[in-house]
């Protein structure tokens, strides 16, 4: 038995999955089939300061090894979160992660500060969403305004502040860095790419937003990518993600440099993924005698 | 019991009851035990991403039957399973109709909507079944409704079977003498169902469709906007629904 637990900015995980945001709700519904301390940790929904209604349906469209959603951060709010879906979230013992995403610098600040006198163990900065009108990506694209992002919602907050990074950039490793150097403690990449799927018989677009954020196997290849250059640009952890669906997806990531990992989309098709991901990672681990999984990350050897 | 789970089932029977119309039997005891009618089954279909949502048909003993047209890649691979097959299937799904005991409703199915009305009807103690569909070659499971004891009325847009004409027509000339209405089928359908209920004062529930994800209520993709206290919000079909009641439905959401 290696030991699968990591320790990520001071926070111990029972092991390096994590159920990725927008996925996995607050919990209880996958809390329904397997207690939650199967995971290493929960990233919830994405809150912003007040409750969104979200975008029409249809939200989802597949996609050849992949999927397209634009749910639009449809949640119930920061407050409700807290006095509402956190308690019951904190007795699971797994990690909570809340996942912030604002209109503005000030709303990212003001749910920082929040959280930070909250049980959550990190915060996720997600200015990375494809599917807002304000915001969102807009706060992800450029070294300038993460770094400046970063650094506001640092002063704001103690808890440990992750940084989730847009795939929609030309240079990632860059804007891995600007955060770094602005006081975030880890980076989480990717959220979803940009994408589109539109019914030939009528042209229109299948999802109601146009376009949607593109997540599940397809996207993996890119994520892998992205998630050793950006190891390679900076020293804090780095969480890898992006159509992780099996053991070999696991491990390969964590070669790539990852530290932690968060699963998303096959918890669609397999809600017990996680499980079977943990055991698969477990032999590996043994057959290659290595003793615990973070002597995994990084062992890379790039040509 | 889990309320829901990731259970296997049998493919044991199997037959095309209409062009492109599939008639499946699925064999597992213990997930036939606690369906309820209404409720949904998510099916995993190898090579593809997502689960496919199909409506419960039928329990009998230790069998769920599914009944569902081909539509695209999915639903195609999903036909070509084989007897004795096993299908991965994440379930039951949802909140199905809430049928009183000691009362009488008319379950409304329109097309590819009305599978799911017959467990449904089962359930009550007294059932009308008013079937809507496109011709005489498209009518399904009339046969099932009859055996299980319903009063039968039907619908075909060109006449070939029953009357001409939409399922509100006959729907209109029994709706006196039944509790409730239960209905799912076509957006259009619904609505007409559920106009028709209002001006007559019966309650109304209607089973809902959305593109779905994780089918438990956790991905919030399958959305269908809804009256609440505070105003016009999104709940979720595979949580909250598939059946909602009507007067609840923000039609043109
Ligand atoms: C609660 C519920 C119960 C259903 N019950 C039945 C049933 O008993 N019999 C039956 O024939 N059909 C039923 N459907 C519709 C069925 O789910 C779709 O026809 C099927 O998913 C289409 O998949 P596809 O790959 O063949 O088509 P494609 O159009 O290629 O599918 C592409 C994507 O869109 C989704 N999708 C397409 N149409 C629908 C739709 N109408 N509803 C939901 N998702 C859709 C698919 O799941 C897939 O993710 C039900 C849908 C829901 C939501
Ligand atoms: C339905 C859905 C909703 C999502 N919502 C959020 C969100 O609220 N906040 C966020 O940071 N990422 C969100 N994401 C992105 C995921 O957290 C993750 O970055 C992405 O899906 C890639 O991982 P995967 O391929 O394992 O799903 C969402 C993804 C999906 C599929
Ligand atoms: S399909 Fe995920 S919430 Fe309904």
């Amino acid at each position: 038995m290696a030991d699968l637990s990591v320790k990520i900015c001071g926070v111990t995980l029972n092991n390096p999955l994590i159920a990725a945001s927008g996925t996995f709700g607050f919990g209880h519904e996958y809390g329904e089939l397997y207690p939650l301390s199967t995971l290493g940790g929960i990233s919830c929904k994405g809150i912003t300061l007040l409750p969104r209604l979200g975008n029409p349906p249809p939200r989802i469209a597949e996609g050849k090894d992949g999927i397209l959603n634009s749910v639009g951060l449809q949640n119930p709010g920061v407050d409700h979160f807290i006095n509402d879906d956190l308690p019951w979230l904190m007795r699971q013992n797994t990690a909570v992660i809340a996942n912030i995403a604002g209109n503005t610098v000030e709303e990212y600040c003001q749910m920082a500060e929040r959280l930070d006198d909250s049980g959550v163990d990190m915060i996720e900065m997600n200015i990375s969403c494809p599917n807002v009108k304000h915001g969102g990506v807009a706060f992800g694209t450029s070294c300038e305004s993460v770094g400046n992002i970063t650094k506001q919602v640092r002063a704001h907050c103690k808890k440990p502040l992750i940084v989730k990074l847009s795939p929609n950039v030309s240079d990632i490793a860059e804007i891995a860095k600007s955060a770094e150097a602005q006081g975030a403690d880890a980076v989480s990449l990717i959220n979803t790419l940009t994408g589109m799927r539109i019914d030939i018989e009528t042209a229109r677009p299948i999802l109601r937003n146009n376009t949607g954020g593109m997540s599940g196997p397809a996207v993996f290849p890119v994520a892998v990518r992205m998630v050793w250059q950006v190891k390679n640009a900076v020293s804090i952890p780095v969480i890898g993600m992006g159509g992780i669906s099996s053991w070999q997806d696991a491990a390969e990531m964590l070669i790539a440099g990852a530290d932690a990992l968060q699963i998303g989309t096959v918890l669609f098709n397999d809600p017990y993924a996680p499980i079977k991901i943990c055991k698969g990672l477990n032999d590996f681990l043994d057959k290659k005698g290595y003793k615990s999984v973070s002597e995994l990350t990084a062992t890379i050897k790039p040509w | 019991m889990k309320k829901y789970d990731v259970h296997m089932l049998e493919l044991v029977e199997k037959s095309e009851i209409a062009k492109n119309i599939f008639d499946f039997k699925l064999k597992n005891a213990q997930i036939a035990k606690i369906t309820e009618p209404g409720q949904f089954l998510h099916i995993a279909v190898p090579g593809m991403v997502l689960r496919r949502p199909i409506s419960v048909c039928d329990v009998t003993d230790d069998c769920i039957r599914i009944v569902f047209r081909i539509k695209g890649d999915g639903t195609r691979r999903l036909s070509e399973a084989k007897k004795g097959d096993m299908l991965d299937v994440l379930g039951p799904l949802g909140n199905g109709f809430d049928i009183e005991k000691g009362k009488t409703y008319a379950f409304v199915g329109g097309g590819i909507g009305v599978p799911p009305m017959l467990y449904s009807a089962k359930r009550a103690e007294k059932a009308y079944a008013v079937l809507g569909f496109a011709n005489k070659d498209a009518a399904i499971l009339c046969g099932d409704f009859k055996e299980a004891g319903c009063e039968l009325f039907i619908a075909t847009e060109d006449g070939s079977f029953g009357v001409r004409g939409f399922v509100t027509e006959p729907l209109e000339n029994i709706i006196d003498r039944v509790d409730g209405v239960c209905a799912c089928g076509p957006i259009p359908m619904l609505k007409a169902v559920a106009e028709l209920c209002r001006k007559n004062g019966k309650p109304c529930q209607v089973s809902l469709e959305e593109r779905m994800g994780c089918g438990i209520g956790a991905c919030l993709v399958c959305a269908c906007k809804t009256h609440g206290e505070n105003g016009d919000e999104y709940k979720h079909v595979c949580k909250n629904g598939p059946v909602f009641n009507a007067e609840e439905v923000a039609w043109n959401g």
